[in-house]
């Protein structure tokens, strides 16, 4: 059994681990931030909401849909130019960032909107009756009543983002999804595709473990 | 103390709504949730408005601190037209409209104490001082107890009044509250009047009320409007208004907590004259009928009647036959409205 893993190169499995970690977090960064902003306007701006604006909230959407449309690996290969504009360069870590930025925030945008739309519409009229500005109700009572809504939402898209750092393989990006299709797959090196993904499959495990624990501790209900 | 005339000013009035409309669009339909609606609410007084469901109140309601801007008319309060305000003007204006909700719209993630502290976000308290307003506010509704609770550890009754000591947070003149214990068991609603008569006594708060239930307004209300489709029907002393109760909608609210004195289906051959005595105050504890028809030879039955209590007024009505000459009973009458009783000549 022993002798089943004795060729897999472990540094090669440590530099693929800590790619995909550095993939996934700074991309996740930029998608809670853009993705919260985006999903903020969404809720905002959609029917009986405080800014209720049919053609920003129409025109957002349709951007939204058609980015949540297109395949990852397709979104890849188009926004090479974007990438090469924002990050110096297209390919690498650095290069894989945008396009998973790009294809996560949207996503998360819908989580944003769908736990915000929870919040108790009483609770925001009682927080316009007291006086407060638009901007205090968005943060002190919607964002923090929706807190655990959106932690769960954070949580999905990391477990998204990392499927998706899989594919940046295709621009040489590196982590442990591409380290399993080249070696385990294109070389049927069976051990390497096993381990990579069950380190995978661990990870995965252990955010959505976390995100749940952080929902319970936050949880009111 | 000294009044200058410009401070003075509205003193006694404290709201005023002149022809309030609001009309709702749904498709090519037109509702009027709100019709030609005059409303003036006296400094320091209890104000209850009693609609059926759909009758519009909380529309009325809602229009007073602009969470619902009229279609047309003026909503002022104090001296101000808050019809004419921008944005944070009406938001500052807020802060001294408190207003409490059937379902007390609390944050379900802050504590009592923090939920409390939320309007006071907009004010320019420290830290320290917000802390001590907080404290001041959970005595005052009786939850020092409970302050690091959630509300979902708590019961309706402390929710409301959670809610009632963050209406009260900013120092506002007026108290809206829409169907504040409607969803209250009697006994907690009963705690929760008490609580609201207390603060406009002792704070001298204006409460604007909005319910479906006479015993809410027999219990704290000063005055009344009575609302049907729209429009109000129906306004005055709480007293009058249930006493002399005009129109059927009326009519209906009362009979949900007095019986209502039916003078159509009274004896048919009455031996003598039927007559209404209605008194009110501490009247209502004297022998005043028996004493004046002692000192005749007439006699008197009772037909129906009711003695009761209006928020803090006594009242009795009664329906009264007098039998005897009609010289002496013209004296009864004359006698009786000289003693300060309404007396109305049924028969």
């Amino acid at each position: 059994m022993s002798s089943f893993f004795q060729d897999i190169r472990w540094d090669q499995i440590i530099k693929a681990t800590k790619e995909t970690l550095m993939m996934m977090g700074m991309s996740l960064l930029l998608t809670i931030v853009i993705g919260l902003i985006l999903g903020i306007i969404l809720f905002l701006t959609s029917g009986g909401q405080m800014l209720h604006n049919k053609w920003i909230y129409r025109l957002l959407s349709l951007v939204v849909n058609i980015l949540r449309s297109v395949p990852f690996v397709i979104l890849i290969l188009v926004l090479l130019p974007v990438s090469k504009f924002i990050m110096g360069t297209s390919i690498g870590v650095p290069g894989a960032i945008p396009p998973l930025v790009i294809a996560a925030a949207p996503f998360f945008a819908r989580l944003v909107e769908a736990s915000l739309r929870e919040v108790d519409r009483g609770v925001i009229e009682a927080a316009a009756a007291m006086g407060l500005s638009k901007w205090m109700i968005v943060w002190h009572v919607i964002l923090r009543e929706a807190r655990t809504g959106l932690l769960a939402g954070v949580t999905i898209t990391t477990i998204t983002l990392v499927s998706y750092t899989a594919m940046s393989g295709v621009i040489g990006g590196g982590g442990l999804g591409d380290l399993a299709i080249r070696y385990g797959f294109q070389r049927f090196q069976l051990d390497v595709l096993i381990v990579t993904v069950a380190l995978l499959v661990i990870m995965v495990q252990l955010l959505q473990m976390a995100g749940d624990a952080l929902v319970r501790r936050l949880s009111r209900k | 103390m000294i009044c200058f005339s410009v401070a003075c000013r509205g003193v006694l009035l404290l709201i005023k709504l002149v022809d309030v409309h609001k009309d709702y669009v749904s498709g090519s339909a037109v509702v009027h949730a709100l019709s030609e609606v005059h409303l003036t609410i006296k400094r320091g007084e209890i104000f209850g408005v009693i609609g059926h469901s759909g009758a519009g109140k909380s529309t009325l309601l809602r229009c007073v601190n602009l969470l619902e801007r009229p279609s047309s008319g003026r909503v002022i309060v104090g001296d101000v037209d808050l019809m004419m305000l921008g944005e944070k003007e009406l938001q500052q204006r807020r802060q001294k409209i408190g207003m409490i909700f059937q379902h007390f719209n609390l944050l379900t993630t802050a504590t009592v104490r923090d939920n409390i502290a939320l309007p006071l976000k907009t004010s320019t308290l420290s830290k320290v001082q917000v802390r001590e307003r907080v404290t001041e506010l959970l005595e005052l509704v009786g939850l020092s107890a409970h302050e690091h609770k959630y509300p979902s550890q708590l019961s309706g009754g402390q929710k409301q009044r959670v809610g009632i000591a963050r209406a009260l947070a900013n120092h506002p003149d007026v108290l809206l509250c829409d169907e504040a214990t409607s969803a209250l068991d009697p006994q907690t609603t009963e705690a929760i009047l008490a609580l609201l008569k207390d603060i406009n006594a002792k704070l001298g708060i204006t409460i604007l009320l909005i319910t479906h239930e006479m015993h809410v307004i027999r219990a704290i209300c000063d005055r009344v409007a009575v609302m049907d489709s729209g429009r109000i029907i129906e306004q005055g002393d709480v007293l009058n208004v249930f006493l002399n109760p005009q129109h059927d909608t009326t009519k209906d609210f009362v009979s949900q907590v007095a019986d209502v004195l039916d003078t159509d289906r009274l004896a048919l051959h009455p031996q003598g004259r039927i007559i209404r005595l209605t008194y009110r105050g501490n009247m209502a504890y004297e022998p005043v009928l028996f004493d004046t028809v002692r000192s005749t030879t007439a006699s008197f039955v009772i037909l129906q009647g009711t003695v009761s209590r209006m928020k803090d007024t006594p009242y009795g009505q009664l329906i009264v036959e007098l039998r005897g000459e009609r010289a002496e009973t013209d004296r009864i009458i004359a006698e009786l409205r000289w003693h300060g009783l309404d007396v109305s000549i049924v028969q």
